[in-house]
Protein backbone atom coordinates (compact mmCIF):
# COMPACT_ATOMS: atom_id res chain seq x y z
CA UNK A 1 0.00 0.00 0.00
CA UNK A 2 3.10 2.15 -0.17
CA UNK A 3 3.75 4.70 -2.87
CA UNK A 4 0.15 6.34 -3.28
CA UNK A 5 1.28 9.67 -4.81
CA UNK A 6 -1.07 11.56 -2.11
CA UNK A 7 0.69 9.80 0.51
CA UNK A 8 4.05 11.78 -0.72
CA UNK A 9 3.10 15.07 -0.86
CA UNK A 10 2.28 15.28 2.77
CA UNK A 11 3.16 12.32 5.00
CA UNK A 12 2.00 11.95 8.68
CA UNK A 13 -1.18 13.15 10.10
CA UNK A 14 -2.24 17.08 10.30
CA UNK A 15 -5.00 17.61 13.37
CA UNK A 16 -5.93 21.40 13.03
CA UNK A 17 -7.99 23.77 15.86
CA UNK A 18 -9.70 20.42 15.98
CA UNK A 19 -13.15 20.21 18.51
CA UNK A 20 -15.22 17.17 19.41
CA UNK A 21 -18.58 17.61 20.79
CA UNK A 22 -21.11 14.54 21.18
CA UNK A 23 -24.16 16.77 22.43
CA UNK A 24 -23.40 19.40 24.70
CA UNK A 25 -20.60 17.40 25.99
CA UNK A 26 -17.19 18.84 24.54
CA UNK A 27 -14.84 15.87 24.29
CA UNK A 28 -11.78 17.46 22.30
CA UNK A 29 -10.88 21.31 22.99
CA UNK A 30 -9.01 23.01 19.91
CA UNK A 31 -6.54 20.11 19.11
CA UNK A 32 -3.87 21.01 16.68
CA UNK A 33 -1.09 18.60 16.74
CA UNK A 34 1.41 16.90 14.00
CA UNK A 35 2.89 13.64 13.77
CA UNK A 36 5.74 13.73 11.45
CA UNK A 37 6.38 10.62 8.98
CA UNK A 38 7.99 7.41 10.71
CA UNK A 39 7.91 9.05 14.36
CA UNK A 40 6.13 7.07 16.82
CA UNK A 41 3.77 9.39 18.41
CA UNK A 42 2.05 8.55 21.51
CA UNK A 43 -1.16 10.41 22.89
CA UNK A 44 -0.40 10.22 26.98
CA UNK A 45 -3.52 10.86 29.42
CA UNK A 46 -5.50 9.09 31.68
CA UNK A 47 -8.94 7.64 30.91
CA UNK A 48 -11.84 9.99 29.71
CA UNK A 49 -9.43 12.53 28.63
CA UNK A 50 -10.46 12.56 25.19
CA UNK A 51 -7.74 9.84 23.38
CA UNK A 52 -9.74 7.80 21.89
CA UNK A 53 -12.06 9.89 20.49
CA UNK A 54 -8.81 11.71 18.91
CA UNK A 55 -7.76 8.35 17.40
CA UNK A 56 -11.12 7.85 16.01
CA UNK A 57 -11.07 11.28 14.15
CA UNK A 58 -7.85 10.72 12.87
CA UNK A 59 -9.13 7.17 11.72
CA UNK A 60 -11.98 8.45 10.14
CA UNK A 61 -14.66 6.81 11.85
CA UNK A 62 -15.82 10.42 13.31
CA UNK A 63 -15.64 13.72 11.59
CA UNK A 64 -14.77 16.43 14.23
CA UNK A 65 -17.09 19.27 15.03
CA UNK A 66 -14.82 21.84 14.04
CA UNK A 67 -11.74 21.52 12.47
CA UNK A 68 -9.72 19.74 9.95
CA UNK A 69 -7.83 16.51 10.38
CA UNK A 70 -5.43 14.33 7.33
CA UNK A 71 -3.97 11.95 6.89
CA UNK A 72 -1.22 12.41 4.31
CA UNK A 73 -2.05 15.10 3.02
CA UNK A 74 -5.76 13.65 2.38
CA UNK A 75 -8.61 15.21 4.16
CA UNK A 76 -10.23 12.52 6.68
CA UNK A 77 -13.32 11.21 7.08
CA UNK A 78 -11.57 9.68 3.34
CA UNK A 79 -13.01 6.05 2.49
CA UNK A 80 -9.96 5.29 0.44
CA UNK A 81 -7.62 6.27 2.80
CA UNK A 82 -8.87 3.31 5.17
CA UNK A 83 -6.82 1.23 3.46
CA UNK A 84 -3.64 2.87 3.87
CA UNK A 85 -4.34 2.91 7.92
CA UNK A 86 -3.98 0.35 10.12
CA UNK A 87 -6.40 0.68 12.92
CA UNK A 88 -6.32 -1.33 16.80
CA UNK A 89 -9.31 -0.69 18.60
CA UNK A 90 -9.09 -0.34 22.33
CA UNK A 91 -11.32 -3.06 22.74
CA UNK A 92 -10.45 -6.58 20.91
CA UNK A 93 -12.88 -6.51 17.96
CA UNK A 94 -12.94 -10.58 16.93
CA UNK A 95 -15.03 -12.45 16.12
CA UNK A 96 -15.44 -15.11 19.23
CA UNK A 97 -16.58 -18.22 17.13
CA UNK A 98 -14.08 -18.29 14.66
CA UNK A 99 -10.77 -19.37 14.93
CA UNK A 100 -7.83 -16.67 14.64
CA UNK A 101 -6.93 -17.74 11.24
CA UNK A 102 -10.49 -17.00 10.16
CA UNK A 103 -10.64 -13.72 11.82
CA UNK A 104 -7.67 -12.65 9.87
CA UNK A 105 -8.32 -14.09 6.52
CA UNK A 106 -11.39 -12.06 7.02
CA UNK A 107 -10.23 -8.66 8.00
CA UNK A 108 -6.92 -9.60 5.03
CA UNK A 109 -9.84 -9.64 2.71
CA UNK A 110 -11.62 -6.57 3.47
CA UNK A 111 -8.77 -4.72 3.23
CA UNK A 112 -8.21 -5.91 -0.53
CA UNK A 113 -5.25 -8.99 0.57
CA UNK A 114 -6.11 -12.30 -1.18
CA UNK A 115 -4.73 -15.65 -2.19
CA UNK A 116 -0.90 -15.69 -2.11
CA UNK A 117 -0.49 -12.53 -0.61
CA UNK A 118 -2.86 -12.80 2.26
CA UNK A 119 -1.01 -16.13 2.78
CA UNK A 120 1.86 -14.69 3.27
CA UNK A 121 1.25 -11.82 4.99
CA UNK A 122 -1.07 -14.08 7.44
CA UNK A 123 2.40 -15.81 8.03
CA UNK A 124 4.31 -13.10 8.66
CA UNK A 125 1.96 -11.24 11.11
CA UNK A 126 1.67 -14.10 13.24
CA UNK A 127 5.14 -15.05 13.30
CA UNK A 128 5.81 -11.48 14.43
CA UNK A 129 3.32 -11.08 17.30
CA UNK A 130 3.93 -15.27 18.43
CA UNK A 131 0.71 -16.77 17.04
CA UNK A 132 1.59 -19.05 14.61
CA UNK A 133 0.86 -22.07 16.85
CA UNK A 134 -2.25 -21.37 18.03
CA UNK A 135 -4.03 -19.91 14.52
CA UNK A 136 -6.81 -22.78 14.44
CA UNK A 137 -7.79 -22.44 18.31
CA UNK A 138 -11.18 -20.47 18.15
CA UNK A 139 -11.21 -17.06 19.84
CA UNK A 140 -13.08 -17.79 22.54
CA UNK A 141 -10.55 -19.62 24.53
CA UNK A 142 -7.77 -17.03 23.75
CA UNK A 143 -6.34 -15.36 26.83
CA UNK A 144 -6.96 -11.35 26.44
CA UNK A 145 -3.17 -11.09 25.81
CA UNK A 146 -3.47 -13.43 22.97
CA UNK A 147 -6.33 -11.50 21.83
CA UNK A 148 -4.40 -8.17 21.77
CA UNK A 149 -1.69 -9.42 19.54
CA UNK A 150 -4.14 -10.99 17.74
CA UNK A 151 -5.90 -7.44 16.86
CA UNK A 152 -2.62 -6.14 16.29
CA UNK A 153 -1.60 -8.65 14.10
CA UNK A 154 -4.66 -7.94 12.11
CA UNK A 155 -3.78 -3.81 12.45
CA UNK A 156 -0.78 -4.67 10.72
CA UNK A 157 -1.90 -7.17 7.95
CA UNK A 158 -1.89 -4.95 5.30
CA UNK A 159 1.50 -3.06 5.65
CA UNK A 160 -0.52 0.63 6.09
CA UNK A 161 1.49 3.40 5.92
CA UNK A 162 -0.15 5.07 9.07
CA UNK A 163 -0.64 2.75 12.03
CA UNK A 164 -3.08 3.94 14.99
CA UNK A 165 -3.11 1.73 17.59
CA UNK A 166 -5.11 2.18 20.48
CA UNK A 167 -3.57 1.19 24.20
CA UNK A 168 -1.66 -1.36 22.34
CA UNK A 169 0.01 -3.17 25.11
CA UNK A 170 -2.16 -3.68 27.53
CA UNK A 171 -2.61 -7.07 29.18
CA UNK A 172 0.71 -8.03 27.19
CA UNK A 173 3.59 -9.95 28.99
CA UNK A 174 6.88 -7.60 29.22
CA UNK A 175 8.59 -9.71 27.07
CA UNK A 176 6.58 -10.12 24.22
CA UNK A 177 5.75 -5.76 24.57
CA UNK A 178 9.65 -6.00 24.80
CA UNK A 179 9.53 -7.49 21.20
CA UNK A 180 6.30 -5.74 19.91
CA UNK A 181 8.00 -2.28 20.67
CA UNK A 182 10.81 -3.67 18.62
CA UNK A 183 8.85 -4.29 15.67
CA UNK A 184 7.09 -0.63 16.23
CA UNK A 185 10.48 1.09 15.84
CA UNK A 186 11.35 -1.57 12.79
CA UNK A 187 8.11 -0.64 11.38
CA UNK A 188 8.72 3.34 11.80
CA UNK A 189 11.95 2.67 10.61
CA UNK A 190 11.08 1.45 7.45
CA UNK A 191 8.59 4.48 6.80
CA UNK A 192 5.45 3.63 8.94
CA UNK A 193 3.83 6.42 10.92
CA UNK A 194 2.78 5.34 14.17
CA UNK A 195 0.02 7.17 16.21
CA UNK A 196 -0.58 5.37 19.93
CA UNK A 197 -2.50 6.12 23.24
CA UNK A 198 -1.37 4.78 26.35
CA UNK A 199 -1.67 5.77 29.83
CA UNK A 200 1.70 3.80 31.38
CA UNK A 201 4.11 6.15 31.46
CA UNK A 202 7.30 3.65 30.65
CA UNK A 203 5.58 3.27 27.74
CA UNK A 204 5.57 6.88 26.92
CA UNK A 205 9.10 7.28 27.16
CA UNK A 206 10.09 4.70 24.13
CA UNK A 207 8.01 6.91 22.13
CA UNK A 208 9.70 9.74 19.53
CA UNK A 209 7.39 12.27 20.62
CA UNK A 210 4.43 12.51 22.94
CA UNK A 211 1.29 14.27 23.32
CA UNK A 212 -0.21 14.78 26.71
CA UNK A 213 -4.14 15.19 26.98
CA UNK A 214 -5.96 15.90 29.52
CA UNK A 215 -9.64 17.02 30.10
CA UNK A 216 -10.04 16.95 25.77
CA UNK A 217 -6.82 19.50 25.72
CA UNK A 218 -3.55 18.90 24.26
CA UNK A 219 -1.76 20.27 27.23
CA UNK A 220 1.84 19.89 26.03
CA UNK A 221 3.79 18.23 22.57
CA UNK A 222 7.12 17.20 22.85
CA UNK A 223 9.96 14.41 23.04
CA UNK A 224 9.74 13.10 26.52
CA UNK A 225 13.03 14.17 27.15
CA UNK A 226 12.30 17.48 26.19
CA UNK A 227 9.23 17.26 28.06
CA UNK A 228 10.64 16.22 31.50
CA UNK A 229 12.57 19.13 31.10
CA UNK A 230 11.23 22.11 30.39
CA UNK A 231 8.60 20.92 33.32
CA UNK A 232 11.37 20.34 35.28
CA UNK A 233 11.16 17.26 36.84
CA UNK A 234 12.33 14.18 36.92
CA UNK A 235 9.25 11.62 35.69
CA UNK A 236 6.72 11.97 32.95
CA UNK A 237 4.65 11.43 35.83
CA UNK A 238 5.49 14.35 37.58
CA UNK A 239 5.82 16.27 34.33
CA UNK A 240 2.18 15.58 33.65
CA UNK A 241 0.96 17.27 36.60
CA UNK A 242 2.91 20.50 35.79
CA UNK A 243 1.74 20.89 32.66
CA UNK A 244 -1.55 20.16 33.79
CA UNK A 245 -1.59 22.81 36.34
CA UNK A 246 -1.71 20.18 39.32
CA UNK A 247 1.74 21.42 40.29
CA UNK A 248 3.97 24.37 39.75
CA UNK B 1 -15.62 -9.04 -2.87
CA UNK B 2 -15.57 -7.37 0.57
CA UNK B 3 -19.53 -8.57 0.41
CA UNK B 4 -18.37 -11.70 -0.27
CA UNK B 5 -16.01 -12.29 2.46
CA UNK B 6 -18.54 -10.98 4.72
CA UNK B 7 -21.08 -13.52 3.62
CA UNK B 8 -18.71 -16.16 4.37
CA UNK B 9 -17.79 -15.01 7.83
CA UNK B 10 -21.23 -14.60 8.76
CA UNK B 11 -21.67 -18.46 7.22
CA UNK B 12 -19.00 -19.70 8.94
CA UNK B 13 -19.98 -18.22 12.63
CA UNK B 14 -23.64 -19.73 11.89
CA UNK B 15 -22.20 -22.88 11.40
CA UNK B 16 -20.25 -22.56 14.62
CA UNK B 17 -23.58 -21.69 16.58
CA UNK B 18 -25.64 -25.18 16.26
CA UNK B 19 -28.01 -23.90 19.25
CA UNK B 20 -29.55 -20.71 16.91
CA UNK B 21 -28.92 -22.90 13.91
CA UNK B 22 -31.45 -25.03 15.48
CA UNK B 23 -33.63 -22.61 16.80
CA UNK B 24 -33.86 -20.71 13.37
CA UNK B 25 -34.52 -24.32 11.21
CA UNK B 26 -36.18 -26.69 13.63
CA UNK B 27 -38.42 -24.31 16.15
CA UNK B 28 -40.70 -23.65 13.48
CA UNK B 29 -41.35 -26.69 12.70
CA UNK B 30 -42.11 -28.14 16.19
CA UNK B 31 -44.37 -24.87 16.96
CA UNK B 32 -46.45 -25.91 13.16
CA UNK B 33 -46.39 -29.45 14.33
CA UNK B 34 -48.00 -28.49 17.59
CA UNK B 35 -50.33 -26.44 16.06
CA UNK B 36 -51.48 -29.24 13.88
CA UNK B 37 -51.79 -31.80 16.33
CA UNK B 38 -54.30 -28.98 18.90
CA UNK B 39 -56.55 -28.24 15.86
CA UNK B 40 -56.00 -31.01 13.16
CA UNK B 41 -57.86 -33.30 15.56
CA UNK B 42 -61.42 -34.65 15.45
CA UNK B 43 -64.30 -32.79 16.12
CA UNK B 44 -65.53 -32.50 19.51
CA UNK B 45 -67.61 -35.10 21.36
CA UNK B 46 -69.83 -33.22 23.90
CA UNK B 47 -70.85 -34.78 27.13
CA UNK B 48 -74.04 -34.15 27.66
CA UNK B 49 -76.22 -35.54 31.13
CA UNK B 50 -79.84 -36.26 30.37
CA UNK B 51 -82.02 -36.31 33.09
CA UNK B 52 -85.15 -38.20 32.00
CA UNK B 53 -85.05 -37.65 28.68
CA UNK B 54 -86.97 -39.90 26.13
CA UNK B 55 -85.26 -42.74 24.60
CA UNK B 56 -85.77 -41.78 20.85
CA UNK B 57 -83.72 -37.92 21.49
CA UNK B 58 -81.26 -39.62 23.65
CA UNK B 59 -81.03 -41.85 20.74
CA UNK B 60 -80.51 -38.93 18.67
CA UNK B 61 -77.89 -37.31 20.28
CA UNK B 62 -75.96 -40.34 20.39
CA UNK B 63 -76.23 -40.31 16.45
CA UNK B 64 -75.22 -36.33 16.46
CA UNK B 65 -71.77 -37.29 18.22
CA UNK B 66 -72.19 -36.51 22.21
CA UNK B 67 -71.41 -38.47 25.13
CA UNK B 68 -75.02 -39.50 26.41
CA UNK B 69 -74.88 -39.89 30.38
CA UNK B 70 -78.12 -40.17 32.06
CA UNK B 71 -79.39 -39.23 36.00
CA UNK B 72 -81.87 -39.58 37.92
CA UNK B 73 -82.07 -35.87 39.23
CA UNK B 74 -81.66 -32.36 38.07
CA UNK B 75 -79.70 -32.31 41.44
CA UNK B 76 -77.08 -34.75 40.26
CA UNK B 77 -76.67 -33.37 36.70
CA UNK B 78 -75.85 -30.02 38.15
CA UNK B 79 -73.40 -31.92 40.30
CA UNK B 80 -71.79 -33.23 37.73
CA UNK B 81 -71.77 -29.83 35.55
CA UNK B 82 -69.84 -27.90 38.34
CA UNK B 83 -67.69 -30.81 38.89
CA UNK B 84 -66.63 -30.42 34.85
CA UNK B 85 -67.42 -33.74 34.11
CA UNK B 86 -70.35 -32.37 31.54
CA UNK B 87 -70.97 -29.65 28.68
CA UNK B 88 -74.55 -29.41 29.33
CA UNK B 89 -77.48 -31.38 30.93
CA UNK B 90 -80.74 -31.96 29.64
CA UNK B 91 -84.21 -32.13 31.07
CA UNK B 92 -87.72 -31.73 30.49
CA UNK B 93 -90.19 -29.56 32.24
CA UNK B 94 -93.87 -29.79 30.85
CA UNK B 95 -92.34 -30.86 27.62
CA UNK B 96 -90.07 -27.95 27.23
CA UNK B 97 -86.52 -29.24 27.04
CA UNK B 98 -84.42 -27.07 29.04
CA UNK B 99 -80.35 -26.87 28.82
CA UNK B 100 -77.88 -26.02 31.12
CA UNK B 101 -74.73 -25.30 29.76
CA UNK B 102 -71.06 -25.50 31.64
CA UNK B 103 -70.42 -22.67 29.79
CA UNK B 104 -67.04 -21.88 30.13
CA UNK B 105 -65.70 -22.07 27.01
CA UNK B 106 -68.05 -20.39 24.42
CA UNK B 107 -67.09 -23.10 21.67
CA UNK B 108 -68.01 -26.03 23.70
CA UNK B 109 -71.12 -24.21 24.55
CA UNK B 110 -71.69 -23.55 20.68
CA UNK B 111 -71.39 -27.60 19.85
CA UNK B 112 -74.09 -28.15 22.39
CA UNK B 113 -76.31 -25.46 21.12
CA UNK B 114 -75.49 -26.70 17.88
CA UNK B 115 -76.37 -30.43 18.18
CA UNK B 116 -79.56 -30.02 20.49
CA UNK B 117 -80.62 -27.62 18.02
CA UNK B 118 -80.38 -30.45 15.21
CA UNK B 119 -81.81 -33.00 17.55
CA UNK B 120 -84.98 -30.77 19.62
CA UNK B 121 -86.05 -28.90 16.73
CA UNK B 122 -86.51 -31.21 13.86
CA UNK B 123 -89.65 -33.00 15.37
CA UNK B 124 -91.39 -29.78 15.57
CA UNK B 125 -90.45 -28.14 12.76
CA UNK B 126 -90.24 -31.22 10.14
CA UNK B 127 -89.09 -30.11 6.34
CA UNK B 128 -91.80 -29.88 4.08
CA UNK B 129 -91.56 -33.33 2.00
CA UNK B 130 -91.71 -31.51 -1.30
CA UNK B 131 -88.31 -29.05 -0.60
CA UNK B 132 -85.06 -30.75 -1.45
CA UNK B 133 -82.05 -29.93 0.56
CA UNK B 134 -79.81 -27.41 -0.51
CA UNK B 135 -77.28 -28.33 -2.81
CA UNK B 136 -73.86 -26.94 -1.29
CA UNK B 137 -70.73 -25.82 -3.59
CA UNK B 138 -67.47 -24.14 -2.40
CA UNK B 139 -65.99 -21.38 -4.44
CA UNK B 140 -62.68 -21.87 -2.50
CA UNK B 141 -61.69 -24.57 0.49
CA UNK B 142 -64.25 -27.80 1.17
CA UNK B 143 -66.56 -28.94 3.78
CA UNK B 144 -63.65 -30.76 5.75
CA UNK B 145 -61.35 -27.95 5.77
CA UNK B 146 -60.28 -27.46 9.16
CA UNK B 147 -59.44 -24.81 11.02
CA UNK B 148 -55.99 -25.40 10.72
CA UNK B 149 -56.21 -25.59 6.98
CA UNK B 150 -57.31 -21.57 7.40
CA UNK B 151 -54.89 -20.57 9.49
CA UNK B 152 -52.15 -22.61 8.60
CA UNK B 153 -51.07 -20.28 5.98
CA UNK B 154 -50.32 -17.54 8.17
CA UNK B 155 -48.77 -19.29 11.03
CA UNK B 156 -46.46 -20.16 8.08
CA UNK B 157 -45.88 -16.18 7.81
CA UNK B 158 -45.90 -15.55 11.43
CA UNK B 159 -43.13 -18.13 12.08
CA UNK B 160 -41.00 -17.57 9.41
CA UNK B 161 -40.80 -13.56 10.77
CA UNK B 162 -40.68 -14.04 13.81
CA UNK B 163 -37.66 -16.35 14.31
CA UNK B 164 -35.47 -14.57 11.51
CA UNK B 165 -36.58 -11.35 12.92
CA UNK B 166 -34.74 -11.58 16.25
CA UNK B 167 -31.56 -14.05 15.10
CA UNK B 168 -30.87 -11.90 12.49
CA UNK B 169 -31.67 -8.82 14.61
CA UNK B 170 -29.50 -10.27 17.19
CA UNK B 171 -26.62 -11.08 15.39
CA UNK B 172 -26.34 -7.93 13.96
CA UNK B 173 -26.89 -6.24 17.39
CA UNK B 174 -23.69 -8.59 18.52
CA UNK B 175 -21.96 -6.76 15.89
CA UNK B 176 -22.59 -3.66 17.54
CA UNK B 177 -22.11 -4.46 21.02
CA UNK B 178 -19.01 -6.21 20.61
CA UNK B 179 -17.40 -3.09 18.77
CA UNK B 180 -16.55 -5.50 15.70
CA UNK B 181 -18.95 -3.60 13.87
CA UNK B 182 -16.45 -0.02 14.87
CA UNK B 183 -13.95 -2.21 13.72
CA UNK B 184 -14.91 -3.01 10.40
CA UNK B 185 -15.68 0.94 9.70
CA UNK B 186 -12.33 1.58 9.84
CA UNK B 187 -11.38 -0.99 6.70
CA UNK B 188 -12.53 0.31 3.57
CA UNK B 189 -15.99 -1.73 4.16
CA UNK B 190 -18.67 0.42 2.70
CA UNK B 191 -21.82 1.16 4.92
CA UNK B 192 -24.11 -0.64 1.58
CA UNK B 193 -21.60 -3.66 1.66
CA UNK B 194 -22.38 -4.28 5.45
CA UNK B 195 -25.74 -3.91 4.53
CA UNK B 196 -25.29 -6.06 1.61
CA UNK B 197 -23.19 -8.48 3.30
CA UNK B 198 -25.59 -9.30 6.34
CA UNK B 199 -29.00 -9.40 3.46
CA UNK B 200 -27.27 -11.95 1.84
CA UNK B 201 -25.24 -14.02 4.74
CA UNK B 202 -28.73 -14.46 6.40
CA UNK B 203 -30.90 -14.46 3.12
CA UNK B 204 -29.20 -17.97 2.79
CA UNK B 205 -30.15 -19.51 5.62
CA UNK B 206 -33.89 -17.66 5.32
CA UNK B 207 -33.86 -19.28 2.40
CA UNK B 208 -33.30 -22.68 3.98
CA UNK B 209 -35.82 -21.88 6.51
CA UNK B 210 -38.78 -20.71 4.22
CA UNK B 211 -38.09 -24.08 2.08
CA UNK B 212 -37.99 -26.44 4.84
CA UNK B 213 -41.03 -24.72 6.75
CA UNK B 214 -42.87 -24.80 3.83
CA UNK B 215 -42.16 -28.32 2.71
CA UNK B 216 -42.92 -29.37 6.54
CA UNK B 217 -46.54 -27.65 6.65
CA UNK B 218 -47.69 -29.36 2.99
CA UNK B 219 -45.66 -32.10 3.06
CA UNK B 220 -45.36 -33.59 6.48
CA UNK B 221 -48.60 -31.77 8.26
CA UNK B 222 -50.68 -32.12 5.15
CA UNK B 223 -51.72 -28.07 5.06
CA UNK B 224 -54.44 -27.42 2.44
CA UNK B 225 -52.54 -26.39 -0.48
CA UNK B 226 -54.19 -25.73 -3.82
CA UNK B 227 -51.76 -23.42 -5.54
CA UNK B 228 -48.19 -23.66 -6.55
CA UNK B 229 -45.58 -24.95 -4.03
CA UNK B 230 -43.28 -22.55 -5.84
CA UNK B 231 -45.54 -19.13 -5.01
CA UNK B 232 -45.43 -20.42 -1.48
CA UNK B 233 -41.69 -20.22 -1.23
CA UNK B 234 -42.08 -16.98 -2.89
CA UNK B 235 -43.39 -15.50 -0.36
CA UNK B 236 -42.18 -17.05 2.87
CA UNK B 237 -38.76 -16.40 1.55
CA UNK B 238 -39.98 -12.57 0.54
CA UNK B 239 -41.32 -12.18 3.85
CA UNK B 240 -38.13 -13.35 5.92
CA UNK B 241 -36.13 -10.79 3.54
CA UNK B 242 -38.47 -8.29 5.69
CA UNK B 243 -38.40 -9.96 8.70
CA UNK B 244 -34.58 -10.27 7.86
CA UNK B 245 -34.07 -6.37 6.91
CA UNK B 246 -36.88 -4.99 10.04
CA UNK B 247 -34.45 -6.95 12.47
CA UNK B 248 -31.30 -5.99 11.25
CA UNK B 249 -32.73 -1.88 11.48
CA UNK B 250 -34.20 -2.22 14.60
CA UNK B 251 -31.03 -3.58 16.16
CA UNK B 252 -29.79 0.32 15.89
CA UNK B 253 -32.34 0.69 18.36
CA UNK B 254 -31.15 -1.62 21.18
CA UNK B 255 -28.67 -1.56 23.69
CA UNK B 256 -28.82 -5.05 24.57
CA UNK B 257 -30.05 -8.70 23.13
CA UNK B 258 -32.50 -7.73 26.56
CA UNK B 259 -33.75 -4.51 24.59
CA UNK B 260 -34.24 -6.07 21.33
CA UNK B 261 -36.51 -9.12 23.19
CA UNK B 262 -38.30 -5.80 23.54
CA UNK B 263 -39.10 -5.34 20.23
CA UNK B 264 -41.20 -8.63 20.09
CA UNK B 265 -44.58 -7.10 22.15
CA UNK B 266 -44.26 -3.95 19.92
CA UNK B 267 -43.24 -5.13 16.43
CA UNK B 268 -44.28 -8.94 16.09
CA UNK B 269 -47.17 -9.56 18.67
CA UNK B 270 -49.51 -6.49 17.00
CA UNK B 271 -48.61 -8.02 13.90
CA UNK B 272 -50.02 -11.85 14.64
CA UNK B 273 -53.39 -9.45 15.35
CA UNK B 274 -53.53 -8.00 12.69
CA UNK B 275 -52.33 -10.94 10.48
CA UNK B 276 -55.45 -12.56 9.25
CA UNK B 277 -55.29 -15.03 12.03
CA UNK B 278 -58.03 -13.30 13.91
CA UNK B 279 -60.76 -10.98 12.50
CA UNK B 280 -60.42 -7.46 12.45
CA UNK B 281 -63.64 -6.96 10.80
CA UNK B 282 -65.18 -5.44 14.24
CA UNK B 283 -62.69 -3.23 14.61
CA UNK B 284 -63.02 0.43 14.02
CA UNK B 285 -62.53 1.53 10.34
CA UNK B 286 -59.16 3.68 10.99
CA UNK B 287 -57.49 0.73 13.48
CA UNK B 288 -58.09 -1.72 10.51
CA UNK B 289 -55.91 0.40 8.71
CA UNK B 290 -53.02 0.02 10.61
CA UNK B 291 -52.57 -3.44 9.16
CA UNK B 292 -51.67 -1.88 5.97
CA UNK B 293 -48.07 -0.96 7.82
CA UNK B 294 -47.64 -4.24 9.01
CA UNK B 295 -45.38 -6.76 6.93
CA UNK B 296 -47.14 -9.82 7.84
CA UNK B 297 -50.54 -8.54 6.81
CA UNK B 298 -49.53 -8.64 3.12
CA UNK B 299 -47.41 -11.89 3.85
CA UNK B 300 -50.64 -13.75 5.26
CA UNK B 301 -52.73 -12.59 2.29
CA UNK B 302 -50.60 -13.93 -0.32
CA UNK B 303 -49.99 -17.22 1.58
CA UNK B 304 -53.75 -17.45 1.84
CA UNK B 305 -54.29 -16.72 -1.51
CA UNK B 306 -52.09 -19.32 -2.76
CA UNK B 307 -52.34 -22.09 -0.17
CA UNK B 308 -56.30 -22.39 0.22
CA UNK B 309 -57.60 -20.36 -2.83
CA UNK B 310 -54.92 -21.75 -5.42
CA UNK B 311 -54.20 -18.53 -6.72
CA UNK B 312 -50.82 -17.44 -9.68
CA UNK B 313 -48.83 -14.83 -9.57
CA UNK B 314 -51.51 -12.05 -10.73
CA UNK B 315 -53.46 -12.56 -7.36
CA UNK B 316 -50.47 -11.98 -5.10
CA UNK B 317 -48.08 -9.88 -6.96
CA UNK B 318 -48.91 -6.73 -5.43
CA UNK B 319 -48.32 -8.30 -2.05
CA UNK B 320 -45.25 -9.10 -3.14
CA UNK B 321 -43.95 -5.91 -4.49
CA UNK B 322 -45.25 -4.34 -0.73
CA UNK B 323 -42.97 -6.86 1.10
CA UNK B 324 -39.58 -6.40 -1.68
CA UNK B 325 -40.44 -2.58 -1.27
CA UNK B 326 -40.42 -2.75 2.73
CA UNK B 327 -37.16 -4.75 2.65
CA UNK B 328 -35.54 -1.97 0.70
CA UNK B 329 -36.90 0.60 2.24
CA UNK B 330 -35.28 -1.15 5.34
CA UNK B 331 -31.90 -1.86 4.20
CA UNK B 332 -31.71 1.39 3.05
CA UNK B 333 -32.41 3.09 6.62
CA UNK B 334 -30.08 0.54 7.78
CA UNK B 335 -27.70 2.43 5.58
CA UNK B 336 -28.22 5.35 6.84
CA UNK B 337 -28.18 4.26 10.40
CA UNK B 338 -24.76 2.87 10.11
CA UNK B 339 -23.66 6.58 9.90
CA UNK B 340 -23.65 6.55 13.69
CA UNK B 341 -20.16 4.47 13.00
CA UNK B 342 -18.99 6.52 10.22
CA UNK B 343 -19.85 9.32 8.28
CA UNK B 344 -18.83 8.06 5.03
Amino acid sequence: MHGEQTSQLQPGIKVIHVDKKFGKVSVLKDITMEVKANEIFGLLGPSGSGKTTLVKLIAGMAEPSNGEVYVSGVRMPNLNMLNNIGYMAQSDALYSELTALENLAFFAALVGLNGAVRKQRIEEVTQLVNLANFLKRPIATYSGGMKRRLSLAIALLHRPEILILDEPTVGIDPVLRKSIWDELRNLSQSGTTILLTTHVMDEAEKCTRLGMIRDGRLIAVGAPDELKQSAGSQSLEDAFLVYGGVRK
Amino acid sequence: MRVRSLILRIVRQFFRDKRTLALMILAPLLILWLVALIFNGNTYHPKIGAVDIPRQIVTRLVNQGAVVESYSSNAAALNALSLQKLDAAISFADGVPHITLEGSNPSKSKTVLLLAQKVLLQPANPMPSQMQPPVIRYLYGSANMSSFDNFGPVLIGVFAFFFVFLIAGIAFLKERTTGTLERLMATPLRRWEMVAGYVVGYGIFTMIQACLIAWFSVGVLGMMMNGQFLYLLLVTLLLSMTALTLGTLLSAFANSEFQMMQFIPIVIVPQIFFSGLFSVDNMAPWMRRLSEIMPLYYGADALRNVMIRGKGFLAIWPDLCVLLAMSLVFMALNVFALRKYRKI
